[in-house]
């Protein structure tokens, strides 16, 4: 690092630990849908990936269909576009769980297999009606430019909405799981789905729930891609293992845990990236989470239990 | 480390937290040869918490858990068996999938190692001690049964021959009769009182008429300690047993 | 000999398997396909390998590994290292700048064989390390995750981790590795040149022979002790832990097993197809090789290579005509498999096909066979097809 004087380092620091930050945002909303979707119901999905692309192509179809039909409507459409993610992919999410998930609920390996046949369906399917190329949308003046601190530094603006939309999300996330009747009925089903049952609650519904709810949010994740990536059809795949990690990583159950290690991953993948090549990079971030994981196998922040 | 005694099975001063809540609190504990000790106490008691701690299932906070004045706390779950100390679960745990036959095969302890298990072969010796334990537990005409289709209570005795076979010094019961027939528990009781000779036995157990009739002596917990020990008459009158019991 | 027929063959049924698959693959299928088929049929048969390794560790162990095309890798960038060595002499590289190694490095602007490719000049190093590479490759990963009771979809998650770490490497070190591309251009084993049509028949049968042999050895394996222990642990782990065995052990054991397996497949692959690639090692080709084992039937040695062949040919035969409806299919055969067929076809002819056949009145030699080994054993586990 020689060749770099302190205060380029700064800049590169924080510009990259922004870069890290757009990372972390979309990582963390592919997380928090994948965490509520391992940590309630022990669900291994393959294809969540899937979910997010369906999100992006929402929001690309939205983006096509306001500039061809509705021009005046381009500056607005994003926002209902976030939305539309949410409930197509969440809608999807539910047939999923109705058709295919829930005669699997025993057999976590095979669950995992059969998602990924989901996963290779749905790709085609992106390839098939959208073609093979990948596609941006429009996105609106605002969301466009940068915010200038200081002369080196470079803050594009569509990451910090992104990182807005994260905070937001994971807010509501937070909201849902440990302050409403609804989240309380879910932990209920994952700490004794017997007794759940016998109390009164639904357990099968909260199930089909919380898996279209996990799905819903891959969806947003995907709406969120789409300001920093362009989406084509395995764009979901690509990211699927650095999130299962993250998962993995931050200890299934614990939200303030998948936060911290989706952090933790994207801003050291980031920061790397500068210094040594791409792959590499990720490389060696992958192979330092392999490690800590056989170290500690239950993940960074879980606490000791009673079996 | 604490001194060596007598006792086959010699616990003292365990303790073990899970979040800063002890679930055993500085127990202490001591089983004699040939005897058979009948472990009883509400639920959360820590009973099956004190047999995870024993068999190593679960790893003590602090204390020393000795048999045969050999430690155990420190040692992994199969060199524990290797000392000679068997477990029953409180649901039985037998292999489903293998016929009756194969789980006491599987449970015969010779070729525990990779190779040995490989090169292991079912002599007339292995047979025969085979047939004896299924006689021994009432199996003997459903050797070539998927262990799937037995009762609940003959899954029980299986788990109990699994453990036989291996002729442990000490053998622990987890709710033994749960599930059985009347009929089924007095021959169970029958089968306790005959294997516990020349070996400790401990058994955990809810229904006090069968423990009247097996228990050498009783040891009560409540909230992880030792509240009464005693044979069953003593126990039965300890004002603070019957507080725990009846009093809430 | 009873010892024999029962262990490796696996008694009356499995005997009887045996011999038509080998009277398939060594008979019918040389004799009536040309050779570009029958090379590609030697092709599926190396991925029959990984299938068989999977029946050992996921059928029986219950472990998933979604990282078995890395040992394949490893086992074909192992015999690829040697071939192109070979083909690298001084005289046919005299006109890179540094001739003599091989022509990628020289197009890094390596100058000098890294030191990991100095031994594989030797032949004999380059069999051992088909074997070893993988062996201890498994033995590390197994043991670090074993030890600390790592499995389920946790095991599956980091072993497809892993096939990311290696194949971002490979193709990130082009200099050491050959990149995307792989290892290509391979020519000769001392001399024996492998691209000749003779050679192509040999090779297609000694992978046939090898195959066989590791099936046998995998059926020694099941139907030993260690084999109902297997199947105890992926139902109760605690109790046979409870029992007195050490299970990681275990699972290390039969994890290397399967990982040296895969190996012995990729080896196989690099010498007919000649040459090895990173499309062979990653999530992707991983995944598939699961996917064949699912099909042929998780549990039977000899239905997963039928499940192989299977899955192969509809691959090239879609792929060829109608490429989108691939994907599709291969979508829908998992979640088929998983959803109505957990046995596979192994599981379909033993609940259709094999009741009629043992309805046919058999040969009288192998009625007084089937005397003679049917003696005692009234119990033995319900599995082997």
């Amino acid at each position: 690092m020689g060749e770099y004087s302190i205060q380029e380092l700064t800049s590169i620091f924080a510009m990259q630990g922004f870069a890290g930050l757009s990372l972390f945002s979309v990582l963390l909303l592919m997380a928090l849908g994948l965490a509520i979707i391992f940590g309630q119901m022990g669900v291994i999905n393959m294809a969540h990936g899937e979910f997010m692309a369906v999100g992006a192509y929402t929001t690309y179809l939205m983006s096509v269909i306001s500039e061809t039909y509705f021009p005046w409507f381009t500056q607005y459409y994003f926002l209902f576009a976030i939305m539309a993610s949410f409930f197509i992919a969440g809608i999807l999410g539910y047939l999923t769980e109705f058709i295919l998930i829930r005669h699997l609920y025993k057999r976590p390996l095979d669950t995992l297999l059969a998602t990924w046949g989901l996963s290779l369906i749905m790709q085609q399917t992106f390839r098939s009606l959208f073609g093979a190329r990948e596609v941006s949308p429009t996105l609106p003046d605002w969301l466009m430019g940068s915010y200038q601190p200081t002369d080196s530094i470079y803050i594009p603006i569509n990451g910090m909405f992104v990182l807005g939309l994260t905070a937001v999300v994971t807010i509501g996330v937070y909201i849902l799981m440990y302050r409403s009747n609804w989240g309380l009925a879910v932990r209920a089903t994952t700490q004794n789905r017997i007794m759940s049952g016998a109390v009164g609650i639904n357990t099968k519904k909260i199930d089909r729930l919380t898996f279209a709810l996990g799905c819903g949010i891959a969806g947003i994740a995907g709406a969120a891609f789409t300001t920093i990536a362009s989406t084509g059809p395995t764009s979901g795949s690509l990211y699927i293992v650095d999130t299962f990690m993250v998962v993995v990583f931050g200890g299934a159950a614990s939200l303030f845990g998948t936060i911290a290690s989706a952090f933790t991953i994207a801003q050291a993948q980031s920061i790397l990236e500068f210094f040594i090549s791409g792959s590499m990079a990720k490389v060696l971030t992958l192979l330092t989470l392999v490690i800590i994981l056989m170290m500690r196998p239950e993940g960074l922040f879980s606490i000791k239990v009673r079996k | 480390m604490s001194s060596n005694t007598d006792f086959a099975l010699a616990i003292e001063d365990l303790t073990v937290s899970f979040d800063g809540f002890k679930a055993v609190d500085n127990l202490s504990l001591y089983v004699d040869t040939n005897e058979l000790r009948v472990v009883i106490g509400p639920n959360g008691a820590g009973k099956t918490t004190l047999l995870d701690l024993i068999c190593g299932k679960t790893k003590s906070t602090s204390g020393s858990i000795k048999f045969k004045n050999k430690e155990l706390s420190k040692l992994s779950e199969h060199q524990i068996v290797h000392a000679g100390v068997g477990r029953k679960f409180q649901t039985p745990s037998i292999y489903e999938n293998l016929s009756v036959y194969d789980n006491l095969e599987v449970s015969y302890p010779q070729g525990r190692s990779v190779m040995g298990s490989l090169l292991f072969n079912r002599t007339a010796k292995v047979d025969a001690r085979i047939r004896e334990i299924a006689g021994e537990v009432f199996l003997e005409d459903f050797l070539s049964m998927e262990a799937a289709l037995l009762s609940h209570g003959q899954k029980q005795w299986l788990e109990i021959g699994m453990l036989l076979i291996q002729d442990p010094e000490l053998l622990m019961l987890d709710e033994p009769v749960a599930g059985m027939s009347v009929k089924e528990r007095e021959l169970t009781a029958e089968l306790l009182n005959r294997i516990s000779k020349g070996r400790s036995v401990l058994v955990i157990e809810h229904d006090m008429e069968f423990v009247a009739r097996i228990a050498h002596k009783v040891t009560v917990l409540h909230q992880g300690k030792i509240l009464a020990e005693g044979d069953m008459k003593t126990v039965q009158n300890n004002p603070d047993v019957i507080e725990v019991y009846l009093g809430h | 000999m009873n010892f024999l027929y029962e262990r490796f063959l696996g008694g009356k049924n499995g005997a009887i398997g045996l011999a038509i698959l080998a009277i398939l693959i060594l008979i019918i299928l040389p004799a009536s396909l040309d050779l570009f088929r029958l090379n590609m049929v030697g092709k599926y048969l190396t991925y029959a390998f990984v299938a068989v390794s999977l029946v050992l560790l996921w059928g029986y162990g219950g472990i998933l590994s979604l990282g078995q095309g890395v040992f394949f890798g490893l086992g074909g960038y192992c015999m690829a290292m040697f071939l192109k060595l070979e083909a690298s002499d001084i005289e046919s590289t005299s006109i890179q700048s540094t001739p003599g190694i091989p022509d990628f490095m020289d197009w890094n602007q390596l100058t000098e064989l890294p030191w990991f490719w100095v031994p594989f000049h030797s032949f004999s190093f380059t069999l051992f390390a088909v074997i070893a590479v993988p062996a201890i490759f498994a033995f590390i990963i197994g043991y670090s995750m074993f030890k600390r009771r790592v499995g389920g979809v946790y095991f599956a998650i980091i072993t497809q981790v892993i096939a990311v770490i290696i194949t971002v490497l490979i193709v990130g070190q082009q200099g050491y590795t050959g990149g995307i591309n792989g290892i290509t251009d391979l020519k000769t084993i001392h001399g024996w040149d492998i691209r000749e049509d003779s050679a192509k028949y040999i090779l297609y049968f000694i992978n046939a022979f090898l195959l066989f042999g590791v099936i046998l050895i995998s059926r020694f394996i099941l139907t030993s002790k260690f084999g109902r222990l297997l199947l105890a642990m992926r139902d109760k782990e605690d109790r046979v832990r409870f029992s007195g065995y050490d299970v990681s052990n275990f699972k290390i054991f039969i994890f290397c097993v399967s990982a040296v397996i895969a190996a012995i497949g990729g080896a196989m692959f690099t010498l007919q197809v000649g040459f090895m690639s990173p499309s062979f090692v990653g999530i992707v080709p991983s995944i598939e090789m699961v996917i064949y084992a699912a099909v042929g039937g998780r549990m039977s040695l000899i239905g997963v290579v039928y499940g192989t062949l299977l899955v192969n040919s509809g691959k090239t035969i879609f792929s060829e005509t109608f490429p989108e409806l691939w994907l599709f299919l291969m979508g829908g055969l998992f979640i088929a498999v998983v959803m109505f067929f957990p046995n596979g076809l192994a599981g379909i002819w033993d609940k259709y096909g094999k009741p009629h056949l043992d309805r046919i009145p058999k040969p009288k030699f192998l009625s007084s066979a089937k005397a003679l080994i049917s003696n005692k054993n009234a119990s033995s586990v319900k599995d082997s097809k």
